[in-house]
């Protein structure tokens, strides 16, 4: 009946707008995980500590270290005289990578085969990784604009230019700004955690404070209890996903180049996955606690696998294989697709699909379990 | 006719793990009865009750509420029932007429009903001016009033209460029974529809199975329903129960009560010795009453006590609470 499910509804509005501690949590919280995420995190690896040992402290050794600076990758902390000294600063963590110039470094770069040695720091990985193709990278283009400077002043030819060159354009994010990354990610993540958890917690809530008890005993429909309580979150939800869009776009610059309506639509199916994940855990936990606990057991496992942080290709198989019942990983596809390509809904069939399939799933096993008794 | 009873349960059973804790409980209660279901703690009051509205399924047995199965046509058994648990709790960030409002929608009031009827069953209840008033910040004694409002404010053909009083004081107690009685005595004293015809009518009167552990309460019920370990060991009007020890209660007065209570306890005819304020009631093996009035002062008076009087009483359910308490089964 229409009135019953009208006044549950009424009723947890109440509830909500009358609990000052959750509505800042709905409405405060993404917003700092937004600044927090936008700012804090980001992949790219600039200005890593770098170590000198320049052993042949000549003028060609010196241009080598001026093409260093040149790049934003390392920041030329220290020079230093010994293996000692550059061990220990590796030890402190205050260099990540050193850079040796062997002492007959500018006869042989005269003679064609100047070899210099550079130590990382492996134990951060990300750090590792980049600096190590940073550095490939920044000897190799010197060693060619060194090639192309002698080849001119022997007069062997006008330029030399290098045989195989590649040209690239990146689409939809040419500066790499990891905000654009980052920030749809906070959209995934904020929906998945906070309607999860604030449903499981209202439906135990309740159960806690022994209003069930009274609420089980009247005419009132077990759809009608599991939709009314919903149905707040829900809305809730929605106003996070604006609020996210909102200073996404202005103050990050995060462009929103899909269809509005579409993003709306399917955070929408998304939100749904999420409540019925809230939903399930209610009917297991006993406690708020019990329900928060859970939640986040599932949740936060579910993040790391969703490419939201780490790219999925690079997992083994067996794990890509889970993030398959992962609803957060489509979303994820769909998110950023939406705001940074601006497909329409045929290029994501098979990730709306997915949704469909897993909103549905979850939403019968919740309500399958959800019973209008105590026992 | 089954027809005839409101709360019918027959033979209900449920275990909880090992604890059979609702042992093969039958009852049958008509319209405008108010029965009493007393016992120790732990002794099934409120998983038969919580049985009764179907908050817990049966492990067999039916129960049937105005003729609704609660098992099978549960929500037609709900719409008939006004039920205040022993764990009641209420929203409390809600007003009193916001909770009170959504337990009448919730249990189908409609939106221009509402309203009235709230007001009405609030001032009933006596809380018409507390009814802007958040539920978290009312006595506990408004609370249970509010509780007992939301059950009424359907104005259901049974009522289900259980221990409704404990914790409250005992002016809200009488308050409360107050209530009750003007509830089951009339058709809730309000103003009724002009459909309702004045009936003196049994059948239209409400049912209340109220449970409780205060022996003056179940002596204002109808019948009492006394439980121990899961089963009802006995069931009657509150004179038929009393009648089950007529001449066998004896009242001791005098002093000291130490040396009193002592003498008599040895006597092999007296089953048993409790205080009573400042008096002893002593419960006597059948047909010896008179004996035992007649050699317990001279026994007293022997070890250096005074008897001031010992003589048959009429036993009150107390006397009777106790004995059903301690029976040892054969």
């Amino acid at each position: 009946m229409k009135l019953r499910l009208l006044s549950i509804i009424r009723k947890e509005f109440i509830q909500i707008i009358r609990d000052p501690r959750t509505m800042t949590l709905i409405l405060v919280m993404p917003i700092l995980q937004l600044f927090l995420l936008g700012y804090a995190a980001t992949t790219d690896v600039k200005n890593i500590p770098l170590a000198v040992w320049d052993q042949n402290r000549t003028p060609q050794s010196r241009a080598l270290l001026d093409a260093f600076r040149g790049a934003d990758y390392f920041n030329i902390s220290y020079m230093v005289g010994s293996e000692d000294e550059y061990r220990i600063l590796i030890e402190n963590g205050q260099a990540r990578a050193v850079l040796i110039i062997p002492p007959d470094y500018d006869r042989d770069l005269l003679e064609g085969h100047a070899q210099v040695s550079m130590v990382l720091d492996g134990s951060d990985a990300t750090v590792g990784s980049t600096a190590l193709s940073a550095v490939h990278l920044i000897v190799q283009s010197y060693a060619t604009k060194v090639m192309i400077n002698q080849a001119a002043l022997s007069g062997r030819a006008a330029s030399i230019t290098p045989p195989v060159d590649v040209s690239t354009q990146v689409w939809y994010n040419p500066d790499l700004i990891s905000a654009y990354f980052m920030i749809p990610g906070v959209v995934g993540m904020i929906l998945s955690m906070i309607t999860a958890m604030l449903t499981a917690t209202a439906v135990v809530r309740e159960r806690e404070r022994g209003t069930i008890e009274q609420l089980i005993v009247t005419p009132i429909r077990p759809w009608e209890l599991i939709v009314g309580k919903l149905l707040p979150y829900v809305a809730l939800a929605f106003v996070d996903v604006f609020e996210i869009l909102i200073i996404g776009h202005f103050w990050f610059q995060v462009p929103i180049r899909g269809d509005l309506s579409l993003i709306f639509i399917l955070s929408g199916l998304f939100i749904i996955s999420s409540l019925g994940i809230g939903l399930f855990a209610s009917t297991i936990a006993n406690t708020q606690q019990e329900a928060m606990i859970t939640v986040l057991v599932t949740m936060l496992p579910s993040i790391f696998l969703s490419g939201f942080f780490f790219p999925i290709d690079a997992m083994p198989k067996f794990l890509q294989v889970v993030s398959y019942i992962i609803p957060l990983r489509f979303y994820l596809v769909i998110i950023r697709a939406l705001l940074l390509k601006g497909v329409g809904a045929a290029a994501l069939q098979n990730e709306i699909i997915a949704l469909i399939v897993f909103a549905v799933v979850i939403m019968a096993a919740a309500s399958a379990r959800f019973r209008k008794r105590l026992d | 006719m089954s027809e005839s009873y409101v709360i019918q349960a027959l033979n209900l059973h449920k275990y909880f793990r090992e604890t059979h804790a609702v042992d093969g409980v039958t009852l049958q209660i008509k319209a405008g009865e108010i029965y009493g279901l007393v016992g120790s703690d732990g002794a099934g009051k409120t998983t038969t009750i919580r049985l009764i509205v179907g908050a817990l399924k049966p492990d067999s047995g039916e129960c049937s509420i105005c003729g609704y199965d609660t098992q099978r046509k549960a929500e037609d058994a709900h719409a008939q029932l006004g039920y205040l648990s022993q764990r009641f709790s209420l929203y409390e960030e809600l007003t009193v007429l916001e909770n009170i409002r959504f337990f009448a929608e919730v249990r189908g009031l409609k939106s221009n009903e509402w309203l009235p009827r709230c007001l009405e069953i609030l001032e009933f209840v006596g809380l018409a001016n507390y009814k802007d008033r958040r539920a978290g910040q009312l006595s506990g004694g408004m609370k249970q009033k509010l509780g007992l409002a939301s059950a009424l404010v359907t104005r259901p053909r049974v009522l289900l209460l259980d221990e409704p009083t404990t914790g409250v004081d005992p002016v809200t107690r009488q308050d409360f029974w107050q209530l009750l009685i003007r509830l089951t005595s009339s058709r809730l004293d309000l103003p009724s529809s002009s459909k309702e015809k004045q009936e003196d009518n049994d059948s239209s009167k409400v049912a209340v199975l109220i449970s409780t552990p205060y022996m003056d309460e179940a002596g204002r019920c109808r019948r009492v329903g006394f439980m121990r370990h899961g089963q009802i060991i006995a069931e009657g009007t509150p004179s038929q129960l009393r009648a089950r020890l007529a001449e066998r209660v004896l009242e001791l007065r005098g002093s000291p009560l130490k040396l009193l209570r002592y003498v008599a306890q040895k006597d092999p005819e007296v089953e048993d010795v409790r205080a009573f304020g400042d008096r002893l009631h002593l419960r006597v093996v059948e047909k010896k009453a008179d004996l035992v009035v007649n050699r317990l002062p001279d026994k007293i008076r022997g070890e250096g006590g005074k008897v001031d009087d010992l003589r048959i009483i009429h036993p009150v359910l107390e006397d009777v609470f106790i004995e059903l308490s301690e029976k040892t089964y054969e």
